[in-house]
């Protein structure tokens, strides 16, 4: 039995301790967020928030994770309410602007995709091209919709600044 | 997208539970649904009722047999919908594909959606809209001339009357006969605009339900175990020894074994991984492909079978009497599906009937091919489609399809199967090599006078590798020519010449890779060798590469694509680009292409690195003409999806394998294109309301990568003859 924090409610677990975070998540918690896509942290499919940080959870074991608090994409317009001074939101300015300038085809990638530019703006709020092209080079987009992910990330940060 | 799920198992409503898709209930069934689903599909093509059905609430589902690969017919085929019969767009449903409840409209490929789904949707919601006001008429005794519908909502006579109070809940009982008129475009205020997706909002707040988030009630999970990386398709993959002592350590996990096909179960995700990267098996190491660096060898010295595609006038004496010649020799290369998510499946099979869940294109044929795996009729299989990542082309969804339903039947249990990365890319149906020769001639007035074009490929693979493993079934490549052979259309079809001879030469397909249809099958290669030629004839003309084409369009259509693209490029005649004298170097090309049928053009921007043989394709601008276009935002969508993933292809994608196998395995060892070298990208659609509508989701492929190779000649002076350009074939084409 393993005890996380997972988007704000504590939870216990009883996958074995040396279980990817992903297992985790998505077959003990029901999340949708993170998902597979190669195991091996190279895609950025099964990305979530640890403590703030991006982290691949396909190879992030649960020990390693223990008392530690986890935020996936069902998290997000929460976390982004507290630390905003918000009572709720509907959704994160990330996952608005997505939607905003119809960034998705398939959508697989955006679990990755929305949470390391949520983790991008949580530092750099005002990031030059070449920062959002250095932080989210890790997360590959099959559909080819990077443009598209680009724009949405800077109006998520000027909504961001501007709230 | 997320609309209401049919359900036809007994079994789940006798037990008091739905389905259970993602972990929630499916949504209550509507009322004029409890009928579907019951029996095997495909149901009554000749009945409105199979495709649409209007509810009490004034809403209405409409059923479709096209998949949602991300391209975004969930919203478009609705929009067409909604225009005939005036409806809102978001009052209209579509459910998900089920060989029991959803028409049999053949698969989602070559960009057919809506080139061929719009047609009948459109006649189907013209028909119904028609039996509507025969029935809003005799309601409120006004003659049909007298009645006006908006927003489902019939008035006439000063009164009016709901969709939903007419036959909401009901069935039509009406037969679709195609005859009822449809709406003259000029009319149209749905169709034709730009509107919202009607899944982006699931896709961005984590809602959207993906094959990966499907579960059965009492599955297992399930691996299959091959060597890594495939070998030649005859060869299979042949176990000589298997240890199931070395995973007797982790708990609950079964090694599955029919045939050649192995796979493990367990009941815990973690603990099947485990177990089938942990089994030892000693696997059959034969050196049965050619060498990475033989194989275009290999192919032209095959038994090939040699067809006569296209032959007009004389070719040889043309080509012969020309003022100015050109001929282009390229290569293009295995290239992977390489979908974002490798392939994810789920079978329950039980003696009155399997069902399969899975992310097929074709729902009907995997029936097939589920059916022959399980030695039962194709009615004994029941196939539902849920959305994956974007498939791009024939991935393992069969092979996964068919491995979970041997797997199922074998434990007697539903069981969830997951390829492993590796397993995706390295047992993929390729998009497979190609060899073209292109011989252009133009005479001295710059009119192109002869064409010819010689092209080496070997089919697609027609026996799945679980198929084969389990049943030891004969490989078997698709007969027919289509998207497999020289297309006419892509080779030299937008050009007006006389004389024209285009062969092909069908490379026997045992002793390659296996290979399926990958986005714009083979048109990369036939616009990159064809496009190239007619470049270097303009050059050696000495005109400019735009209005050479320009001047030898065969159809208006054509200049207007082309047109659009130079336009939208800011394309100047005759002015030279080409720029840099240091270790970087700029040019700018343009070029044409398509799949089956529409028009595309593009405009490259690359840069290339002279000292380290980097290319960068720094800006794209692709136009297609696709007819009528539905919602030309989903097409800019698609366009820019076409320009970054050709790219990706021309630049970066190649599988590679040795005399064992192949070694393309991850993200690693099969790069594709990433942010750091995205370039930037114009999508330009042709509008034409008034022409039958025509793919979208390939169309632009073709032309980008003749733009590509032709910039790269603009920035350097020299020719690219293979892809991708990686810096080793850079560097030597550069100093060649």
């Amino acid at each position: 039995m393993a005890k996380l924090r997972v988007n704000g409610a504590e939870r216990e677990v009883v996958s074995s301790a040396d279980t990817p975070l992903l297992y985790v998540l998505s077959d003990e918690l029901g999340l949708k967020g993170p998902r597979f896509g190669c195991g091996l942290a190279q895609c950025g499919s099964c990305s979530v928030l640890l403590d703030g940080a991006e982290v691949r959870s396909c190879v992030t074991p649960l020990e390693a994770v223990q008392g530690r608090s986890v935020t996936t994409l069902e998290g997000l317009p929460a976390l982004y309410a507290a630390e905003s001074g918000r009572r709720d939101a509907e959704l994160h300015p990330v996952q608005q602007a997505m939607i905003d300038v119809e960034a998705m085809q398939c959508g697989y990638c955006y679990n990755g995709m929305i949470i390391k530019a949520v983790e991008l703006l949580s530092h750099t709020p005002d990031p030059a091209d070449e920062q959002i092209v250095r932080a989210m080079n890790g997360h590959i987009c099959r559909c080819g919709t990077y443009p598209r992910i680009k724009s949405a990330i800077r109006r998520a940060a000027r909504a961001m600044r501007g709230a | 997208m997320n609309g209401p799920l049919s359900i036809g198992r007994r079994d789940f409503i006798k037990a008091g539970g739905a389905l259970v898709i993602s972990f929630s209930l499916a949504k209550p069934l509507l009322a004029d649904e409890r009928g579907r689903g019951r029996t095997p599909g495909p149901p009554d093509a000749k009945s409105i009722d199979t495709w649409l059905a209007i509810h009490e609430d004034n809403t209405a589902t409409l059923y479709i047999g096209f998949a949602e690969l991300g391209q975004g017919c969930t919203t478009a085929l609705p929009q067409v919908a909604a225009e005939e019969l005036d409806l809102p767009v978001d009052a209209i449903a579509t459910v998900r594909l089920d060989t029991n409840v959803t028409p049999n409209q053949g698969g989602t490929y070559s960009s057919s959606a809506i080139h061929r789904g719009a047609p009948q949707v459109r006649a189907a919601a013209a028909e119904a809209r028609q039996a509507l006001l025969d029935m809003a008429a005799r309601r409120l005794g006004v003659p049909v001339s007298g009645l006006s519908v908006r927003n489902g909502v019939v008035s006439g006579g000063g009164q009016s009357v709901r969709y939903g109070e007419l036959v909401g809940g009901k069935r039509f009982n009406l037969a679709f006969t195609g005859t009822a008129p449809v709406k003259d475009p000029g009319q149209y205020h749905t169709v034709g605009r730009s509107l919202p997706r009607k899944d982006m909002r699931a896709k961005a707040d984590g809602s959207y339900t993906y094959i990966q988030h499907v579960r059965l009630p009492g599955m297992l999970h399930g691996r299959i175990v091959r060597p890594r990386g495939q070998r030649a398709y005859q060869a299979g993959a042949k176990p000589i020894r298997v240890d199931e002592d070395s995973i007797r350590h982790i708990k609950n996990a079964t090694v599955i074994r029919q045939g050649d096909f192995i796979g493990v179960v367990a009941e815990r995700e973690w603990d099947a991984v485990q177990a089938a990267q942990q089994l030892n098996v000693v696997w059959d190491e034969a050196e049965t492909l050619p060498a990475y660096d033989k194989l275009f060898d290999a192919m032209r010295a095959s038994d090939t079978e040699d067809r006569v595609v296209k032959e007009e006038g004389d070719f040889a004496q043309a080509f012969e009497a020309a003022a100015h010649r050109a001929t282009s020799i390229c290569y293009g290369p295995y290239q992977s599906h390489a979908l974002f998510a490798p392939n994810c499946a789920l079978a329950d099979v039980r003696d009155e009937e399997a069902l399969v869940i899975c992310t097929s294109q074709d729902i009907y044929n995997t029936r097939n091919g589920v059916a022959a795996v399980l030695g039962r009729t194709p009615e004994n299989v029941r196939v539902q489609y849920v959305p994956a990542s974007g498939t791009y082309g024939k991935s393992c969804y069969d092979d996964a399809a068919q491995a979970a339903a041997v797997m199922s039947r074998m434990t007697g249990r539903p069981v969830r199967l997951q390829l492993m990365r590796w397993d995706e890319l390295g047992w993929d149906l390729y998009g497979p090599a190609h060899i073209g020769e292109a011989r252009a001639a133009a005479n001295a007035d710059g009119r192109i006078t002869a064409y010819e074009y010689h092209g080496w490929a070997h089919h697609w693979s027609l026996i799945e590798t679980t198929q084969q493993l389990a049943m030891e079934t004969p490989v078997a490549e698709w007969p027919f020519p289509v998207s497999q052979e020289v297309n006419p259309l892509a080779c030299g079809g937008m050009y007006a010449i006389a004389n024209q001879s285009l062969v092909n030469h069908r490379v026997p397909g045992g002793g390659f890779l296996r290979a399926g249809w990958l986005r714009s099958p083979l048109d990369l290669a036939f616009a990159f060798t064809s496009e190239q030629a007619i470049d270097d004839l303009a050059r050696s003309l000495g005109r400019d590469p735009y209005l050479f084409r320009k001047a030898n369009m065969a159809d208006e259509r054509w200049e207007g694509v082309l047109d659009a693209v130079a336009k939208a490029s800011g394309w100047e005649e005759g002015r030279n680009v080409r720029s840099g004298d240091g270790d970087i170097v700029r040019g700018r090309g343009i070029g044409l292409g398509t799949h089956l049928a529409s028009r595309g053009g593009a405009v490259a921007e690359v840069e290339v690195n002279r000292r380290t043989g980097t290319v960068r394709a720094t800006r794209l601008y692709g136009a297609i003409d696709a007819g009528l276009v539905v919602n030309p935002g989903i097409v800019e969508s698609q366009i820019i999806g076409q320009l970054v993933q050709t790219a990706s292809r021309m630049l970066h994608e190649e599988v590679r394998f040795n005399e064992i196998g192949v070694t393309s395995l991850d993200w690693n060892s099969y790069p594709v294109l990433r942010f750091e070298d995205c370039p930037e990208v114009t999508p330009i659609v042709v509008q034409h309301l008034d022409e039958p509508s025509t793919g979208a989701g390939e169309e632009a492929m073709a032309a980008t990568a003749a733009a590509m190779a032709n910039a790269f000649f603009d920035a350097t002076g020299k020719r690219m003859r293979i892809f991708p350009f990686t810096p080793e074939r850079v560097l030597e084409a550069l100093a060649a």
